[in-house]
């Protein structure tokens, strides 16, 4: 091998050269680096980078496809919080949905992943199978709207009218007591998916021998152990778990208009993604919408970052 | 083994040691465990109850949750019904299979070859491309629908199994998880003599890192494939004939009570593909998960 090949893959030294310089150097000296981002990058910025931009810029018109979009300025935004009751109740419902749904499915797949942790290797992976399987069976959720349903046909009703709890069947799906509660329900039976497998996997990579230290240092039982111990050693995970849960919980819309129609009765379960589509799918009120999207856009993003700021306290 | 721990209070499982354990503790771990495995169980195992049910037991009152005599009429009642539908069955699920290998693929090629450059190579950008990837994680990718649409139709591929495919390609996840992954598994020494022997980077990617990270691949498979294989309605996609074999359940399901033991029988068939590929690739896909976590 020629010297000359061999600096030539060295990374450039700073040395004399201006911070432009040297970075202009790095970048041609890693052009196949750019090429492997390439395909990849491309494709993210177009569908994932620019649509957020584009939202932004677009809730500040009124644009609807037709007409030419004439410059609005915050009027979506004050139509938004001011004038629109739906979104309001929307709003509601959204941060209801996702403050139960986020952080009991968060616990949810900690403990149970905790639980399993310590069973024989064979019955841990059909324990795993079983609490993961319905979210990665698709619109196998539906099968709630059998169980329960208000005609005949529907196995709760059928077993509460059958014990005398109730004489008459509940319109469940058409009541506003029982609407949002159920999607609740089911939308935490869909949400032991990505995070659940990733805190399996981090238990699984803590090293036994922390336990044994943990022990002789008088950890005296196991929720010691999860918190002195296990919980600091998957930290990582518990971030990536988090944020997961958090993208989660914000995205049930499909669920509920599966379950209870769109919209669903009195909008008891109407959710911020619902105004989204009615606003962008349907009335094709484009600037209006994207005033929508960028507000759940934020939301988000301020969840994540706030919980990554609390869960970086843990073990501390 | 520290000589200061008494034999007497240790209990070894799975060779392990286990450490703390009170009967008590366990005793009730399994008690939560059961319940909340029967709730999440519970309900899968009534969909295959429900489409192993004959007509009579379908429609009994009050619903038994049990089938007492199991028959496949549901599924074969589920493919006549498939046979009258006005586009051929098969055209649906010619459909799924093909956005779901076309959009897994690409994200498998284009995502593993990003992953790998922003793991294993030093370069001007990587950390800002990166630190983009992991914010897109934290929204959910619906709030772009409506921009989607738009795009979209300026590039003419509304009504196009493209409109679905694309940007599954660049789905995030799979290209973070394989990131991690590498960074953990595949040791920069080994690169590095690879390098020194002359060998391009493309050609290390795909002779010395691929091989290394095969659960990754798995791993960002199955959450494309799952993502893909799901994919119902969509409102980038109008002609029947380009529609999925979710959306076609869901026409089954639509058509009420009467049919409701073909739509519990379509519900199975669904839910057995991803569950299958799963169970096959399970421990593959927990040993990525290992190095799944996020450092602020």
């Amino acid at each position: 091998m020629s010297k000359k090949q061999e600096t030539a893959k060295r990374p450039v030294s700073k040395g004399d050269m201006t911070r432009a310089q040297w970075t202009w150097k790095e970048m041609k000296r890693n052009k196949v680096a750019y090429a492997m981002v390439a395909p990849f990058v491309i494709l993210f910025f177009v569908f994932t980078v620019l649509p957020v931009g584009l939202s932004m810029i677009l809730s500040l018109t009124d644009f609807n496809m037709l007409q030419t979009p004439g410059w609005q300025g915050v009027n979506n935004y004050i139509r938004l919080f001011l004038e629109d009751e739906v979104f309001l109740i929307a709003c509601k419902n959204t941060l209801i949905f996702a403050s139960i749904t986020g952080p009991v499915s968060y616990f949810m797949a900690l403990l149970v992943a905790w639980f399993i942790n310590e069973l024989p290797p064979k019955i841990r992976a059909v324990v795993t199978l079983i609490f993961y399987a319905p979210s990665i069976s698709g619109a196998v959720y539906m099968i709630w709207t059998t169980l329960f349903s208000s005609d005949s046909y529907g196995w709760i009703n059928a077993k509460l009218l059958n014990w005398g709890i109730i004489d008459t069947p509940i319109l469940f799906f058409q009541d506003e007591k029982y609407v949002m509660p159920l999607c609740i329900v089911v939308a935490l039976w869909t949400s032991l998916g990505t995070a659940f497998l990733s805190f399996i996997a981090g238990l699984q990579t803590i090293d036994n021998s922390q336990f044994e230290a943990g022990a002789v240092d008088g950890v005296k039982n196991r929720w010691q152990e999860l918190w002195y111990i296990t919980l600091p050693n998957m930290k990582p995970q518990l971030m990536f778990g988090a944020v997961l849960s958090i993208t989660q919980a914000f995205g049930f819309g499909a669920i509920v208009t599966a379950l209870c129609g769109f919209p669903s009765v009195n909008y008891a379960a109407h959710t911020i993604m619902h105004c989204l589509d009615d606003y962008g799918g349907q009335r094709y009120e484009i600037g209006y919408a994207s005033a929508i999207a960028v507000v759940l856009f934020v939301i988000m993003i301020t969840c994540n970052m706030v919980i990554k700021k609390l869960l970086s306290k843990v073990g501390q | 083994m520290d000589e200061r721990l008494k034999p007497g209070k240790l209990r070894v499982r799975n060779h392990r040691v286990i450490l703390n354990r009170s009967v008590g503790g366990d005793a009730g771990i399994t008690f939560f465990l059961s319940i909340l495995g029967a709730f999440m169980f519970l309900p899968m195992l009534y969909v295959i109850m429900q489409s192993l049910k004959p007509l009579d037991e379908l429609f009994v009152f009050p619903p038994r949750f049990f089938v007492i005599k199991p028959t496949f009429n549901n599924f074969r009642d589920l493919f006549s019904l498939m046979s009258d539908s006005w586009v051929p069955f098969s055209r649906y699920i010619f459909n799924t299979v093909f956005i779901t290998f076309c959009g897994t693929l690409g994200n498998l090629i284009f995502a593993s070859m990003a992953a790998y450059a922003l793991a294993k190579i030093k370069f001007p950008g990587a950390k800002f491309i990166f630190s983009l990837i992991v914010t897109s994680l934290m929204f959910h990718s619906t709030v772009n629908q409506v921009t989607h649409f738009i795009l979209l139709s300026a590039f003419g591929m509304i009504d196009r199994h493209m409109s679905i495919i694309l940007p599954a390609m660049a789905s995030t996840l799979g290209l973070y998880l394989m990131k991690q992954f590498m960074e953990s598994s595949v040791s920069d020494s080994v690169l590095e003599s690879a390098r020194l022997d002359g060998a391009s980077e493309f050609r290390i990617y795909l002779t010395i890192a691929m091989p290394m990270v095969k659960p990754a691949w798995l791993t960002l498979m199955i959450e494309s494939f799952r993502g893909l294989w799901n994919t119902g309605a969509s409102i980038y996609i109008h002609s029947e004939q380009l529609k999925t074999f979710n959306y076609a359940i869901g026409q089954i399901l639509a058509g009420g009570i009467a049919r409701s033991g073909a739509g519990a029988a379509s519900t199975v068939i669904m839910m057995l593909v991803p569950i299958t590929v799963f169970v096959i690739n399970q421990s593959k896909i927990i040993e990525t998960f290992g190095s799944s976590g996020m450092k602020d």
